[in-house]
């Protein structure tokens, strides 16, 4: 099982590299092209979503059909619904990061065949973003929600 | 040079993201969980995810890093490009975008591929966030600051 399991990661990571790869999405200049609407425009980012979504809608649909996928107990789908400040803040944070080189973490990776001193320090700051800084944001984060929690209802806590 | 300049591959760029959408169907059918980078990563590299949960997704990883390598060599094209931002600047862009992804849980294939085709408000919120700061950054902030 835990063989098969390992097979079908990376088979996955696989197809997603060489999807991101023919896309044109590990060369960040296609990107920052896509992003910069003040030269000249490369759209091709955009008809990889619309490439990608519908894909993945049809995927997701029709696992519904399913009780269990085949080698989990479980589907796991993010269930919060609740839109709070660190996913905006961190959205933004993330775009602006993404403008700025070029480089969102799956293609970041998917060049790691070919690095350069760029990449290596993008993802070095990446990996200390994601593990390390990130987890101590989220703390104050949850510090600042209890504390307003605690105004709002001082007698309920 | 602010940025290379490119030429609009919309065939290739479709078929591409297809194949993403084929990565995200086997993953979720195979092992029932989303195809999020940024969420792959901090679970296969933290040191309190437990082997049998690490192991597949390291595999992952691993595969993101081959799939371009076969492309390169099965199309003979350069498909890997280094990014014309400099080192330093390269530096801090890694800083946010790993800080960012960690907060809002999610990057451009969990909340923008994953989430936006299942309809999930957070994501369609995170997603038009990321994207609105995406253009900034690289129409306003890259000409600003030089880089």
């Amino acid at each position: 099982m835990q063989r098969t399991r390992i097979i079908s990661g990376l088979a996955s990571g696989l197809l997603f590299g060489a999807g991101l790869a023919i896309a044109g999405m590990t060369n960040p200049n296609k990107v920052l092209n896509f992003l910069d609407l003040s030269g000249a425009w490369d759209p091709s980012l955009a008809l990889v979503m619309i490439g990608a979504i519908p894909v993945s809608a049809f995927a997701f649909r029709l696992a519904r059909r399913r009780r269990r996928p085949w080698f989990d107990e479980s589907f796991v789908l993010p269930d919060t619904t609740r839109l709070e400040a660190s996913l905006v803040i961190g959205s933004a944070l993330f775009g602006l990061g993404w403008g700025l080189g070029g480089y969102c973490p799956g293609p970041a990776i998917a060049s790691l065949g070919h690095p350069g001193p760029g990449l290596i320090g993008f993802l070095i700051a990446m990996l200390l973003g994601l593990l390390v800084v990130a987890p101590m944001a989220r703390k104050l984060f949850t510090r600042a929600a209890l504390a307003k929690l605690d105004a709002e209802a001082p007698l309920e806590r | 040079m602010i940025a290379v300049p490119t030429t609009f591959t919309p065939v290739s760029a479709l078929l591409g993201g297809v194949l993403i959408g084929a990565a995200v169907l086997l993953l979720y059918h195979a092992m029932g969980r989303i195809a999020g980078i940024s969420g792959m990563v901090a679970a296969g590299l933290r040191a309190a995810t437990p082997g049998p949960e690490r192991s597949w997704r390291l595999a992952f990883l691993l595969g993101l890093i081959g799939g371009p390598l076969i492309a390169t060599a099965i199309l003979r094209a350069p498909l890997i490009q280094p990014s014309p931002t400099s080192a330093p600047m390269l530096i801090v862009a890694g800083l946010a975008v790993g800080l960012g992804t960690g907060l809002a849980n999610g990057c451009t294939s969990g909340h923008g591929i994953c989430g936006v085709s299942r309809l999930s408000i957070r994501s369609l919120v995170a997603t038009a966030t990321f994207m609105a700061c995406g253009f900034i950054a690289a129409t306003v902030l890259r000409h600003l600051l030089g880089v």
